[in-house]
């Protein structure tokens, strides 16, 4: 057995003793598992969340009405219609991005059980988000990140989150790319006995709760009535699974959209394509994947589950969320990220379905600066011999093109194919588990996997050649 | 020759082509997989060197020496003219002329 084999036969024994969790005790034996009794199990109330996330000055961001934005759309939108588009601000988080929410629990977990140290393989803003964290509460901090490619070419965005990570005094350790980063990730584990700040761990989820709770509550009150619909950018799910998780809390029933950028054709573990990318986050290569297998992350049962709550799926391209982040700055006056604002474009368009007295939020927003600015991203780019110019944004081609609207009615977020990925799910859930027999757990399960019927699921079953009592 | 206790980076190959997951692209699996770490070297070194550091949490890491002091130089890119053009065209719409 080669060295990399030999770490990942032990990958369930690192998991364990890095994240004080025996995933084990939530089995079934097969596709089931109590996705509620461990995001319980983490035991902390969606209020210790809050006193834990505002100890470090975490969450209560404040949420904008872009009214420029919102009369800008209804000059598109039909009479009636154009809904008031607002955003939470989730950049002023001290990291600069919503994942100080996941962070912070994580790390204040991470204390509580005594381990000195954390680790996360994260290219994000999480990384970022726990050297920030790993900072206030005294904790050593090592980030993973996917940086270079085999040139020794970084991408900007990635680069900056770097300097970030060690300007909170982490240790950052960067690798080219490539799947195997898990491997690293699983031997620093091992080395250090330090704590698995996983995005996908219950800590990683319930912390962003809190920004469901925060739309709800501070809607209420401040506008006397809920959302209609909650925008959010889609990458590993927790962003969208954490924030719906949240406004059911609070009893809230706002439609939840995901929203990605399309990056359909780049291939997310090429060594060539890895900067003909101009987003590192927020887009289909990691939307589409973890959607439709959560359990494909770093732990052995993710807590971010984004088709359970999910209404709708949009894509909108890179071009058209960079054109969107320069509208922010100059309409709005303000300058933000921009991956965190695909869920702004995605609301710009889908706001002009909606009727005018509705409303509309994209639940982020992201520091920017040097490599995370959009003129960076889109000059390394042009650099890398991708074509950048007006036209149709339809016309844009991931990793040949970047096309800005050349007008602002051409922005359209675009339906992705949510049903396929219901049955892609099951047909997931179905080939991760060979060996067991189907239960009437299982169906009940994956209905709720879906936010779909029995019924619903009882049919993809069939396609796939099997019914309850089988063994597949 | 450069001193011990100096913030250095090193380089060295996790993986090699031959070592690698198998369910790669061909265009990764024929590339090594590399690292890259920062921190305070511990015995006086050459650049190219095999070198070991120390890193901010205290970690042992072995490596070939390839940069001193590294530093950053990610910045604001080329001026995208193209900016300048979206701007004007959405304060055309928003609030020029007759049109508002």
């Amino acid at each position: 057995m080669n060295l990399y084999d030999s770490v990942m036969a032990r990958k369930n024994a690192i998991m364990k003793s890095s994240i004080g969790i025996d995933y084990d005790c939530f089995e079934s034996g097969g596709i089931a598992f109590d996705y509620e009794g461990m995001m319980n199990h983490c035991g902390y109330s969606i209020e210790d969340v809050v006193r834990i996330q505002a100890e470090t000055a975490v969450g209560n961001t404040p949420i904008i009405e872009l009214k420029n934005f919102t009369a800008l759309a209804r000059k598109f939108a039909p009479k009636g219609k154009g809904a008031r588009i607002f955003i939470k601000d989730e950049a002023s988080n001290p990291s600069g991005s919503f994942k100080a929410r996941r962070a912070a629990l994580s790390v204040y977990h991470a204390k509580k059980m005594g381990y000195k140290g954390v680790i996360s393989a994260t290219s994000g803003n999480y990384g970022s988000a726990v050297a920030s964290q790993a900072a206030m509460q005294g904790l050593k901090c090592i980030i993973v990140q996917e940086c270079f490619d085999s040139r020794g070419l970084g991408q900007p965005e990635i680069v900056e989150k770097a300097r970030k990570c060690e300007a909170f005094g982490a240790e950052v350790v960067q690798l080219s790319v490539g799947p195997e980063l898990f491997f690293v990730f699983l031997q620093l584990l091992e080395e250090t006995g330090y704590f698995n700040a996983s995005l996908y761990s219950p800590f990683g989820i319930s912390g962003v709760e809190t920004l469901g709770v925060e739309i709800a509550d501070m809607m209420r009150a401040k506008y006397g009535k809920d959302p209609d619909v909650v925008v959010c950018s889609n990458a590993g799910g927790g962003n969208l699974t954490g924030t719906a998780r949240g406004l059911i809390k609070r009893g809230c029933n706002a439609q939840v959209v995901a929203a990605s950028v399309n990056l359909n054709g780049l291939h997310m573990a090429s060594d060539k394509q890895f900067n003909l990318k101009s987003f590192t986050t927020g887009h289909t290569g990691f939307g589409m994947p973890y959607a439709t297998y959560p359990d494909r992350s770093d732990v052995p049962r993710s807590a971010a589950r984004p088709l359970r709550y999910m209404d709708r799926y949009v894509t909108v391209n890179q071009g058209e969320v960079f054109y969107i982040t320069q509208a922010l700055a100059e309409l709005e006056g303000m300058e933000k990220g921009p991956a965190g604002n695909t869920s702004l474009a995605a609301a710009f368009s889908l706001a002009q379905e909606m009727d005018e007295e509705q409303i509309i939020i994209a639940q982020e927003t992201e520091y920017t600066g040097a490599g995370k600015h959009i003129q960076p991203q889109i000059s390394f780019a042009r650099n890398n011999g991708i074509e950048v110019r007006f036209g149709n944004p339809r016309e844009e081609v991931p990793g040949k093109s970047i096309i800005f609207p050349s007008h602002p009615s051409l922005i359209k977020a675009r339906n992705a194919d949510l049903m396929h990925m219901r049955a892609s799910l099951i047909k997931n859930a179905i080939k991760a588990h060979q060996g067991s027999i189907i239960t009437e757990r299982d169906i009940e399960f994956l209905a709720k996997e879906t936010k779909m019927d029995k019924t619903f699921v009882m049919a993809e079953i069939e396609k796939n050649g099997l019914s309850i009592g089988d063994k597949i | 020759m450069i001193s011990k206790n100096t913030w250095v980076q090193i380089h060295r190959i996790a993986l090699k082509p031959e070592d690698r997951s198998v369910s790669l692209p061909s265009d990764t699996k024929n590339v090594p997989l590399e690292v890259w770490v920062k921190g305070f070297l511990v015995n006086d070194c050459e650049m190219g060197d095999e070198a070991e550091i120390i890193t901010r949490t205290g970690r042992h890491e072995k490596g070939t020496l390839i940069c001193v002091n590294p530093t950053y130089s990610h910045s604001f890119g080329d001026y995208v003219p193209e900016l300048a053009v979206i701007g004007d065209t959405l304060r055309e719409i928003l609030f020029g002329g007759d049109k508002k």
